[in-house]
């Protein structure tokens, strides 16, 4: 068993759920079984291997260039006038579980100790 | 007019010629789907105001007498997972379960400019996790080809609407097979593009790296212009390419004699169905009649692909999912006295059990320790995986693989085992990691009469080759045929 259930209350407040029992238990076994099936990416040598997080800076893009500017196609000029509107406050705040309609409203965030 | 097969050419020529219009087509569609969707369940949401007004619009062009656009008054349906605005969308999850956009996304906004009717939403997996339907938090979806069993996922809502006739098309979405899975379940065409060729503004986000948007439709020819409409660089998502977008419905009908065909022994190990091979089989038989070359190929890291996928998108989904906090928008638990109690209980009421253990797996892999164990790891086969095809490409045009191991399973069957169902996808997932185009198009049926699905992966924005090549077969004539379907068939036997 690689996945614990300490492990499991770690990851679950990293992510923010708090998970029932039920669900925790049922957790720890999928977690373990996934990454039984996963741990087959080791037979793999990757050391040399360079990581690839997405696919499109192989198109469209200035093969001279590196890191971001390799993206440049992307970039505009700044505007000064003209700029594309924001969302009109009432409609931003149209489907927010609790406004005052000029914010969002949330439960306190620091509580007085 | 047969709903059943109309085709969006056929739908826009019959309104141009005047036999019928485009409000009267839309109200022929309502009716359809009250009557055949309640035991199919491929819509959540309906919008017949919304549908009527647009379809008006069309009339008055067409009595005016004004040239049509290329989708004038045709209904299609919409995934889900695109924000419509004014139209509600829950990607299939009760975490939105009243969310209605502000805006629209723009795939649905040039399908709609090119005179598009949308029907309504159309079901699926939450946030497009799964490959069954049966995630998602509002019912199943039922295939209309055999209504005890799935009708594939994510996009199931998309594919059974097409497969019933109750959409002349709809749009989908693809992240590890969520088009060409369900399309190949249900018996229609199912086409994701390169990742770039589509604009994702307002999809909501599962997997970035992965995320392609796509058409569900009848014919590889309705498939070819609904890409035509959409495809192009949308500087409102800045991952779409600012690549030429070709004639595609012209390209369709070049020649495909000549063309470099790979098959891959990696595709027709272990575990594929017999009935599958066969029917794929004789496709590719079909292939070289046709004038194609048929060449072995290999693609050796093909068995890494499902770990690499479970570990990139589950990462990208912690990261995405996120967002949903109950502050903006959305469910907001009850009650709740403090923010992080708040954050908690929202996503545990509002969030089902795959999409948790996605970002459970996805958190883990991220995590201070684990990170270049898995997500590194990942990412660096996710290369390997690259190279393959890069390798395999320098020989062929095109491959040619079944989409799916097996023909549609029943519902209930895999709900117990998220790694079965997991493995439902070993010959889609692939493509979206590497980014290339693939299809899946009808390729015969099972002695169950289960559709069977041909997949054809192309070369980084190559849809074009793609498109010829399944148009060839689906207009070649008389189609080769899996041994089952020359079975005597029974008369009034339900399809």
């Amino acid at each position: 068993m690689k996945v614990t259930e300490k492990d499991v209350l770690y990851v679950a407040g990293l992510a923010n759920l708090a998970l029932t029992d039920e669900e925790r238990t049922r957790m720890i076994r999928d977690l373990n079984s996934i990454l039984e099936y996963v741990d087959r990416l080791n037979q793999l040598d990757t050391t040399n291997v360079p990581p690839m997080a997405q696919t499109s800076d192989k198109f469209g893009i200035d093969e001279s260039k590196q890191s971001t500017e390799r993206f440049a196609y992307s970039y505009r000029e700044d505007i000064h006038n003209g700029l594309r509107k924001s969302l009109p406050r009432d409609e931003a705040l149209a489907n927010a579980p609790d406004s005052d309609e000029t914010f969002f409203r949330v439960p306190k965030v620091i509580e007085r100790s | 007019m047969n709903l059943n097969t109309l085709t969006i050419e056929e739908g826009r020529s019959a309104i141009a010629d005047r036999k019928t219009t485009a409000t009267a087509l839309t109200e022929l569609f309502y009716e359809k789907i009250q009557h055949e969707d309640p035991v199919i369940g491929a819509y959540l949401t309906l919008c017949r105001e919304r549908a009527l007004e647009k379809a008006n619009a069309i009339d008055s062009l067409a009595d005016k007498g004004e040239p049509l656009p290329a989708l004038a008054g045709v209904p299609v349906g919409i995934k889900d997972v695109m924000v419509t605005a004014g139209l509600r969308t829950t990607a299939g999850s009760k975490i939105l379960e009243n969310f209605i956009p502000p805006y629209t996304s723009t795939a649905v906004a040039r399908l709609e400019a090119a005179g598009a009717v949308v029907l309504g939403k159309m079901n699926c997996d939450e946030f497009a996790m799964g490959s069954s339907n049966e995630n998602s938090a509002y019912w199943p979806v039922h295939n209309p080809r055999d209504l005890s069993r799935v009708p594939g996922g994510s996009s199931g809502g998309s594919a059974a609407a097409v497969a019933a006739g109750t959409a002349v098309a709809t749009l989908g979405s693809d992240t590890g097979g969520s088009i060409r899975q369900p399309a190949a379940f249900c018996g229609v065409v199912g086409l994701m593009p390169t990742y770039g060729r589509f604009s994702r503004y307002g999809l909501i986000a599962f997997a970035s790296s992965l995320d392609h948007i796509g058409p569900l439709t009848k014919t590889t020819k309705d498939a070819a212009l609904i890409l035509r409409t959409v495809a192009g660089r949308d500087p409102m998502d800045p991952t779409s390419a600012d690549i030429a977008v070709p004639d595609y419905v012209t390209e369709l009908e070049k020649p495909i004699g000549g063309l470099r065909l790979g098959v891959a022994k990696e595709y027709f190990g272990d575990g594929l169905d017999r009935e599958v091979r066969t029917a794929v089989e004789a496709a590719i038989h079909k292939f070289a009649v046709l004038g194609c070359e048929i060449i072995p190929v290999s693609l050796p890291h093909t068995e890494y692909a499902i770990p690499t996928y479970y570990l990139v998108a589950t990462a990208e989904a912690s990261s995405n999912l996120a967002r949903f906090d109950g502050v903006r928008y959305g469910h907001r638990a009850a009650g709740v006295r403090s923010v992080s109690e708040m954050y908690e209980r929202t996503r545990d009421e509002g969030f089902g059990p795959e999409v948790k253990r996605r970002i459970m797996l996805g958190t883990y892999a991220l995590s201070a320790g684990y990170y270049d164990a898995y997500y590194l790891k990942a990412q660096r086969v996710r290369t390997l995986l690259t190279r393959d095809f890069e390798n395999a490409f320098q020989k062929v045009d095109a491959i040619v693989t079944p989409t799916t191991p097996t023909p549609a399973f029943k519902l209930g069957e895999k709900t117990e085992d998220p790694l079965a169902m997991y493995l439902a996808d070993i010959y889609t997932v692939t493509a979206d990691l590497v980014g290339i185009p693939g299809i899946s198009i009808p390729c015969g049926e099972s002695s169950d009469k289960l559709p069977i699905g041909l997949q054809i992966l192309g070369r980084h924005f190559d849809e074009s080759t793609i498109l010829r090549l399944a148009h060839a077969y689906e207009t070649s004539g008389e189609k080769l045929q899996s041994p089952a379907r020359n079975r005597p068939q029974h008369e009034g036997e339900p399809h």
